[in-house]
Parts: C-alpha cells; sequence; structure tokens
C-alpha cells in the first residue's frame, strides 16, 4: 500500500471514528466534544508559541471575546440585550428554531471576525513585545477581561448571560454541538496543515530562532505576526461562541476568560504534546482530555496542583514533548537526517575546503 | 466614575488620603519589585510566581497569628521560613530552568505558581483573610482622613527592610558577589565565586522578601490564593518602568503604581483592580516600546 | 566606477564614548573595500549605523544614492544592503536548505506571497549555493549542529541567496582554520565576479584583506585614519602607529 493512500485511509478513519463517537456512546458525547475543542485550543496556541516562538499565556481571550460576541448576537437580533440581562423584571424571551438557526451563524460569524479584529488591533501593540514581556502582557490582557465584563452591566455583569435554548430535546443539542466542535477541529487541522506547506512555517520558524537576523534578511516579520495572531483568534473566537451555547450559560470568570483552567491547558497539552510540530498539539491535547477526564473529578482539589507539578516536571525534564522526542530517537523515518561521524565526503565540489569546513 | 472624580475635585482632602493610601500599600509594592529586580538582574529570571511567594509570607503570617503570634513577631520567623523555602525551591527547581531558554523559565516559575496557589487555596481556603494587629487609626483634617496606625508603622518597617536590604548588597561578603556575578557570571566564576550557591542565596534572599511583603500586605491589606497573579503583575510593572539598577526609580515606581490603583479604584471601583493594574502594564511597555523604537531597540 | 554607498560626516556616540566621529567614506561598486583598525576604533559601529541598527547621530548614509540613514534595518536590506554578523547568526534549529529557502529576496512581496510555497527553482538554487561554500553535503543537518566555520559559511550562502548588491561582511575569516582561508577567499572573489556583489568587510586579518581588497579604509580611535590601496596603506606610518604604537618603530632602532 503507497504511502499516500495509507495516509488518505489514516485521515478518513479518524473522520470516521469521530462522526460515529456520539453515535456509539451517546452519555460522552459532551465529554468528547471537549475532546475536538481541547485540540483546537492546542493547535491555535502551537501557531503563535511553538511555530514562532510568542509564548502566549492569555490566548484564551479569544475564546471570551467570542463567546460574548455570540450571545449578544443570538439574543440582540430578537432583543434589547440590556433588558434581556437585567437583573429584575427581566423580559420574556422566546426564540423560534428560525431564529435561533439564524441567531447562531450570524453570531458565530460575528465571534469569528471579532476576535480577528481584535488580534490585529491588540497586535500592534502585543505583538512588539518580545518575551517574557508577551506572556506576561497576553496574560494581563485575558485577565482583565475577564474583569471588564464582569463589570460591564450589558452584557449582565457578573452575573453573566444565559444563551438562548436550543429548539430541539439535549440529545438532539449534544450532537448538533459535537458535530460543530469537530468540523472546526478538522477544519483547523486541515488548514494549518496546509498554511505549515507554505512559506508560512519557515518563516514563522525563523522569527522563533532569531527575530533579529529574521528582520536582518529583510523579511516581513509583523505581517507574519500579525497572520499568525489572527488566524489563532478566528478559530479560538468560534469555539468560544461553540463552547459558550454547549454550557448554556456564560460567566465571566469562570466560563468565558478561565485564564489559569483552560488558559493554561493551552499551553500544557503542545508542551507535553510536543510544541512546534503539527501532531505534537493534537497527541498532547488527547491525552491531556483523557487523563483529565478520568481523574480530575477523583482529586477533590488536587487536581490544579498536580497540574502545576505537571507543567514544572515536564519543563524541566521533557522539554520537547511527546512528537519531540520521537523525532529525536527515531529521526531517520521523519526525513530528519543526523551527521554521521567520519563518513567520507563525496561532494560534487572537488575544492578541498569541502572535507571540513572548520 | 465621573461622580466620584467630581467628588476629588469639590473635596481637594480626598486626594490626601488616597496619596497617602497608595505610598503605605505602594512602600510594599517596592519591597517585592526590588525582589524581582534582583533575581532579574543577577540570574536574569523573570519569576512568575513573585506574587505568590508574596501571598504565602502572608499567609504563614496569618496561621501564626490563628496561634496568637502577633503580627511583628512573626515578621522575622516568616523572613526566616520563606528563605530556607526560596533554598529549596531554587534547589529543586529553578536551578534546573535558569539556563534554559525563555519559555523554559518563563512556564517553570508559572507552575511554581499554579502549584503555590492552589496549594494554598487547598490549605487555607478561598476566603480573603487579613491580619488584625490590634492598632487603631489617627485622623487628620478632622476626620476626613483617616491613616491607620498600622500603615504608619508597616511604611517605617518598609523602610528599615529597604534600608538593610541595601546595606546588605553594599557591604556584606554575599552583598558584594551578588552584585559581581550580577554584572559578569564568568568572571565573578573565575574569581572564585560560587556562582550556584549565590544565585541560591538570591533566590532565597527575594523569598524573604517576599515573605516580609506579604506580612505587611496582610497587615495593612488583604491576601488571598489567587491575588498572587495581580502581585506579580504589579512587580514587573515597576520592574519595567523603572528598570532593573536603580533603587530609586524603583522606590517612585512603587509608591506611582500604589498612588494611581487608589485613584483608580476610588474612580473607577474595587471590582476593576486587575483591569487597573494591566491597564498600567500596558501602559508603561507601549511607552517603554515607543522609547525604545527611537533607539531602534526591542524590549527583551 | 560609482560609489554605491557613501558616508558623509557620519559621527555615533554610545554613552559619552564617540565611536564614529566624523567618518567619511565610499564604497565603489562591484569591487571588494577593506576596513582595518585596531580594537575599538569603531569598525562594527560604522557597520550597524549603515544597515541601520542604531539611528547616527550626525551625518548622511546613502546608497545608490538614497539616503538610508533614517531607515531601519528591514527596510535597508530589502533594498540590497545585507550584512553577516560577527558572532554568526544563523537559524539553529533548522536545517541548512531550509535556513537557505527562507532567505530568499522577497522585494516585491505582496500579502498573499505569505501562502505561496518556494518555487522548485528555489531549492536548486539554495543547493548550488550551498555547494559553492561547500557544504552541500551538510545540507539537511540542523544549522545548529554546524560546527563555527560551518555555520559562518551558511550565514554567506544564506546573504548571497538573498541576490544583494552590497554585502557587509564582519570579520568573515576569524574563527576560520587558517588551511581553510585561501578557500573563503577564493569564494569571497568568485561572488563578486560571478555574483556581481559589492563587498565592504571588517577584517583583522592582515594578509587576508591587503590580498583580496581593492581599497583599504583605516579607522582608528573613531576616525578615520587613512584610506587607499592595500600597497598605500601597508606602508602608511600612521596606521602602523595605531596598530603597533607610537614609539615601536623608535624602540627597534
Amino acid at each position: 500500500m503507497n504511502r499516500s493512500l495509507s495516509k488518505s485511509l489514516f485521515y478518513g478513519a479518524i473522520v470516521v471514528a469521530g462522526l460515529a463517537a456520539p453515535l456509539l456512546f451517546p452519555g460522552y458525547t459532551f465529554a468528547i466534544s471537549g475532546l475536538w475543542v481541547m485540540i483546537l485550543f492546542a493547535l491555535t496556541w502551537d501557531i503563535m508559541g511553538g511555530q514562532m516562538g510568542y509564548n502566549s499565556l492569555g490566548n484564551i481571550f479569544f475564546f471570551g471575546i467570542g463567546m460574548y460576541v455570540c450571545a449578544i448576537v443570538q439574543v440582540g437580533l430578537y432583543y434589547n440585550v440590556a433588558a434581556y440581562t437585567a437583573p429584575s423584571g427581566q423580559i420574556d424571551v422566546h426564540f423560534t428554531p428560525h431564529q435561533y438557526y439564524l441567531g447562531l451563524t450570524l453570531g458565530i460569524a460575528a465571534a469569528a471576525v471579532v476576535a480577528t479584529l481584535f488580534a490585529l488591533l491588540f497586535g500592534q501593540i502585543i505583538l512588539g513585545l518580545r518575551g517574557p514581556y508577551f506572556a506576561i502582557g497576553t496574560l494581563g490582557i485575558a485577565l482583565a477581561a475577564g474583569e471588564l465584563f464582569g463589570a460591564w452591566n450589558y452584557v449582565g455583569g457578573g452575573g453573566g448571560i444565559a444563551l438562548p435554548t436550543f429548539p430541539g430535546d439535549p440529545g438532539d443539542r449534544a450532537l448538533f454541538f459535537y458535530i460543530l466542535c469537530f468540523i472546526l477541529a478538522i477544519a483547523a487541522f486541515a488548514f494549518l496543515k496546509w498554511l505549515y506547506s507554505t512559506r508560512f512555517k519557515l518563516v514563522a520558524n525563523a522569527i522563533r530562532d532569531d527575530e533579529e537576523k529574521a528582520e536582518a534578511m529583510g523579511l516581513y516579520t509583523k505581517r507574519y505576526k500579525n497572520l499568525g495572531f489572527a488566524i489563532s483568534a478566528f478559530f479560538l473566537g468560534i469555539s468560544g461562541a461553540l463552547y459558550g451555547n454547549m454550557i448554556g450559560f456564560i460567566e465571566p470568570v469562570e466560563v468565558a476568560f478561565p485564564v489559569i483552567t483552560f488558559g493554561i491547558f493551552m499551553v500544557v497539552m503542545c508542551l507535553i504534546g510536543g510544541k512546534g510540530t503539527l501532531w505534537g498539539p493534537v497527541i498532547g491535547a488527547a491525552l491531556f482530555h483523557v487523563v483529565r477526564q478520568l481523574t480530575w473529578t477523583y482529586m477533590l482539589g488536587w487536581q490544579w496542583v498536580a497540574l502545576g507539578g505537571l507543567i514544572i516536571v515536564s519543563v524541566v525534564y521533557f522539554q520537547q514533548g511527546i512528537v519531540g522526542w520521537v523525532l529525536e530517537r527515531w529521526p531517520e523515518r521523519f526525513g530528519i537526517r543526523v551527521d554521521e561521524a567520519g563518513s567520507p565526503d563525496e561532494s560534487l565540489d572537488a575544492d578541498p575546503v569541502n572535507k571540513e569546513a572548520a | 466614575m465621573l461622580e466620584n472624580l467630581h467628588l476629588l475635585l469639590q473635596a481637594p482632602v480626598l486626594n490626601v488620603q488616597l496619596i497617602l493610601d497608595g505610598v503605605f500599600v505602594g512602600a510594599v509594592y517596592g519591597l517585592a519589585a526590588y525582589g524581582l529586580a534582583l533575581v532579574w538582574g543577577v540570574m536574569n529570571l523573570k519569576n512568575l510566581a513573585q506574587g505568590d511567594f508574596v501571598i504565602l509570607g502572608g499567609y504563614l503570617a496569618w496561621a501564626m497569628g490563628n496561634h496568637g503570634v502577633h503580627p511583628f513577631v512573626a515578621l522575622p520567623i516568616v523572613a526566616v521560613l520563606m528563605f530556607a523555602f526560596g533554598w529549596a525551591i531554587y534547589r529543586t527547581i529553578i536551578c534546573r530552568i535558569i539556563d534554559k531558554d525563555l519559555f523554559t523559565s518563563l512556564l517553570g516559575t508559572f507552575g511554581l505558581a499554579l502549584v503555590m496557589q492552589q496549594i494554598m487555596n487547598q490549605i487555607f481556603g478561598p476566603e480573603v483573610q487579613s491580619i488584625d494587629a490590634g492598632f487603631q487609626s489617627l485622623t487628620l483634617f478632622g476626620g476626613m482622613v483617616t491613616i491607620a496606625q498600622v500603615k504608619l508603622i508597616s511604611l517605617c518597617l518598609t523602610a528599615a527592610l529597604a534600608v538593610a536590604i541595601v546595606g546588605f548588597m553594599k557591604w556584606s561578603r554575599m552583598g558584594q558577589a551578588i552584585r559581581a556575578t550580577a554584572q559578569d557570571p564568568r568572571a565573578a566564576r573565575v574569581m572564585g565565586i560560587n556562582t550556584d550557591r549565590v544565585y541560591a542565596f538570591t533566590f532565597a534572599l527575594n523569598s524573604a522578601i517576599c515573605g516580609a511583603a506579604g506580612v505587611l500586605i496582610a497587615m495593612i491589606w488583604v491576601i488571598q490564593p489567587f491575588y498572587g497573579i495581580a502581585h506579580s503583575i504589579r512587580a514587573f510593572v515597576i520592574v519595567t518602568t523603572a528598570g532593573l539598577g536603580n533603587l530609586g526609580a524603583v522606590i517612585l515606581s512603587a509608591l506611582g503604581l500604589g498612588i494611581a490603583e487608589q485613584y483608580a479604584g476610588f474612580t473607577l471601583g474595587a471590582q476593576l483592580q486587575q483591569f487597573t493594574v494591566v491597564s498600567l502594564l500596558v501602559l508603561v511597555l507601549v511607552i517603554k516600546q515607543i522609547h525604545r523604537g527611537r533607539a531602534r531597540q526591542v524590549l527583551q | 566606477m560609482d560609489a554605491i554607498i557613501r558616508c558623509t560626516e557620519v559621527s555615533k556616540a554610545y554613552g559619552g564614548v564617540i565611536a564614529n566621529d566624523r567618518i567619511s567614506l565610499e564604497v565603489p561598486a562591484g569591487r571588494i573595500t577593506g576596513l582595518i583598525g585596531p580594537n575599538g576604533s569603531g569598525k562594527t559601529t560604522l557597520f550597524n549605523s549603515i544597515v541601520g541598527y542604531h539611528p547616527i547621530d550626525a551625518g548622511s548614509i546613502t546608497f545608490e544614492g538614497r539616503e538610508i540613514s533614517r531607515l531601519r534595518t528591514q527596510q535597508i536590506s530589502r533594498l540590497g544592503l545585507l550584512r553577516t554578523f560577527q558572532q554568526t547568526r544563523v537559524y539553529k534549529r533548522m536545517n541548512c536548505v531550509e535556513n537557505m529557502l527562507v532567505s530568499i529576496p522577497n522585494r516585491s512581496d505582496a500579502f498573499w506571497s505569505m501562502f505561496r510555497g518556494y518555487p522548485a527553482d528555489a531549492t536548486r538554487r539554495a543547493e548550488r549555493l550551498l555547494d559553492f561554500v561547500g557544504l552541500y553535503q551538510k545540507r539537511y543537518l540542523t544549522a545548529g549542529s554546524l560546527s563555527f566555520g560551518q555555520q559562518k559559511l551558511l550565514e554567506f550562502a544564506m546573504a548571497l541567496m538573498n541576490e544583494p548588491k552590497v554585502l557587509l561582511l564582519d570579520e568573515p575569516t576569524a574563527g576560520i582554520n587558517p588551511t581553510l582561508i585561501n578557500g573563503l577567499i577564493d569564494r569571497l572573489r568568485r561572488s563578486v565576479t560571478e555574483f556581481g556583489v559589492t563587498l565592504f568587510i571588517i577584517e583583522h586579518n592582515m594578509p587576508v584583506i591587503m590580498g583580496l581588497a581593492d581599497n583599504v579604509y583605516c579607522l582608528a580611535n573613531g576616525r578615520l585614519l587613512a584610506h587607499g590601496t592595500p600597497r598605500e596603506i601597508q606602508s602608511d606610518k600612521r596606521v602602523l602607529n595605531a596598530y603597533l604604537g607610537e614609539n615601536y618603530g623608535n624602540e627597534a632602532a
């Protein structure tokens, strides 16, 4: 079986498995939806963090923005949002299926657009920062957003905002959003697979390895940084819109801008899976999600300590992540050449200088 | 918000209150910032867990307070405990990440921050706590301005600590070794200084400074397991504004930050506290960026 | 023979130290020009000024007649003025071919160029240039795993890949095994004859620069001390004094 056929079968199998899963395990639909969301989190973080070396601690910002924008659109198309979120004397709302689906579609579109706009806007300032300043700056923005939305009464302030109810039974609802999350994750993966085959990948890696050198060589670093940031924001915004609807109720810090939970998961998943690779974030996300589902509830509060410990251990001892480790162990299988000591030089250039350049 | 601003103009005495409160808490911020500048300058470590060390110090004093130990007595004890804690953390985690790349050291300290926050949450609970040192308040201007005596004492203690630390750095052998290592680690090694020990000591010293700051914060304000991030960001703001070498600039920046926060808290409300800190951070970073841009350098 | 780079009264001070003091020089197109001087005479500072690494305090720098002293490094490099670094900078986690590909010229890059692949002839050109510097065998190795001298060659190849008009080389033979320097000199010459590049080279290795350059500038204490052909410079007393000290000749005598 040649390579491209086996590859197509591989991807086909994943798609089939992904579509079949909620039908085979209906009780776990929400949990598996979470898997696709996690994969999306990791893939988007890796664009800036792994490929470009810009470690953001606040990507969750775009997730929350998307969530709120979608909710505002879904409600705001038909009712007054401020009246809807008013703590007392609430208005009666009823969404017909047509209204719901239209609102959802426009909401998702708006979420993607607004999140991307924010990335381009904030990027002007924040992408000019390097290293720790970028990390702390993004972290701060995500934290501040949580507070701001919690103080903004239009969207319900600290009380949050409820999303329109799905016109159908809970089983259909879970399946519906599962399919959307699945499609989103697959779309993101396919898009990035293509993107990493273009110039973008090499330039991003050049920025990661030595940004000053990249600038000195005339690369349009600013464009690439903005593009990467915008792409992350685009997908994260949509995922926020979907997730808000899956939960049904948005709380500013707990659901929309969970900086120290989801926000950090993004980084950890790429770390353990292997950042700077296409499959690393996916594997890391899958592993992390599964382990989390199995162990979280049993740890009674200590899971966060375990998470922090996992970060420290990974960072100190297992920096390259799973995929990185595999690439180091078996480089030849993946097309990486390693120098063999003492190999005779049969070079094209007969110049004796070629034997060893220093 | 506008009504509050209006109030400030109508009653100028309110400004005195805000400025004083800003100075009292800003001074303590300055301590934590100095510690951050110390580890940053000596071992190039951007310690994202700085604020959590502060909170830990506060909780230690609070726990001792629950057993009848007065915070003034607790202060030196906490400093020693935190020194030992810092040494241990250096030996287990920090020494393995300082010579690695930025991602490693950032995430390493962030992981540490997470662990500390969550452990404190598990042990001490998520409620906000504070230490009652049993002092009263003074009033000025006919009751319009209140000064808690404990805040005055905290300011004096902060000043005393600052003098002690600066003196230590200037005149003691270890202090000089630290400064030498900060300037040129290789040269220091060649001169026979054990840089690893210097790093351990520096980190432990930073931990002790943070612990002391935490005790003071617990006395004049409040502590909570998840307030650490905000304190870390504050320290970053101050160090970014003041740079690494200049103690005077650190003090001024710290006081400025404290005062700015008080004004923002007054006009915007206490729920936007983190927003204020972050906005100041972004402001400082933007200004620095523009400043550096003129010299065609980048903020690293 | 036109001057492709012209510096007029260029001055730059760093915190009290005057690194460049009203330096005026010309780099003629299509030739090799050398820049020598004892340590601390301001050579690298001048290079940094020319490529826009920092703003200058006074003076003017023109490239092909166009004033560039206000431009940033990125813009200047896109005009065709490149530099190599003294400490040799390559993209360490990418392999040599990738280092080369990412160095293709992008003068006319539009927004959508970001999404294009690399044309087939780019890879061929990259391999040819890697062969030119003698790194063809190692083209799939990670740049970080190369030796210092090999990285220097890679950096040189990357610069050539970018099709520059002028290349500023900061100590190209430093750290290279002496037996291999001749090969490097040969390649430097060929880059001028085969690729039409103008070279402006900082060098400490006197035999190298005297054998290579068509004309040489000598800096000392931030000022331009002397300039002329290699033969003129080699017998210039001021240059000897600058390197060896004022009383050297007298003591020997």
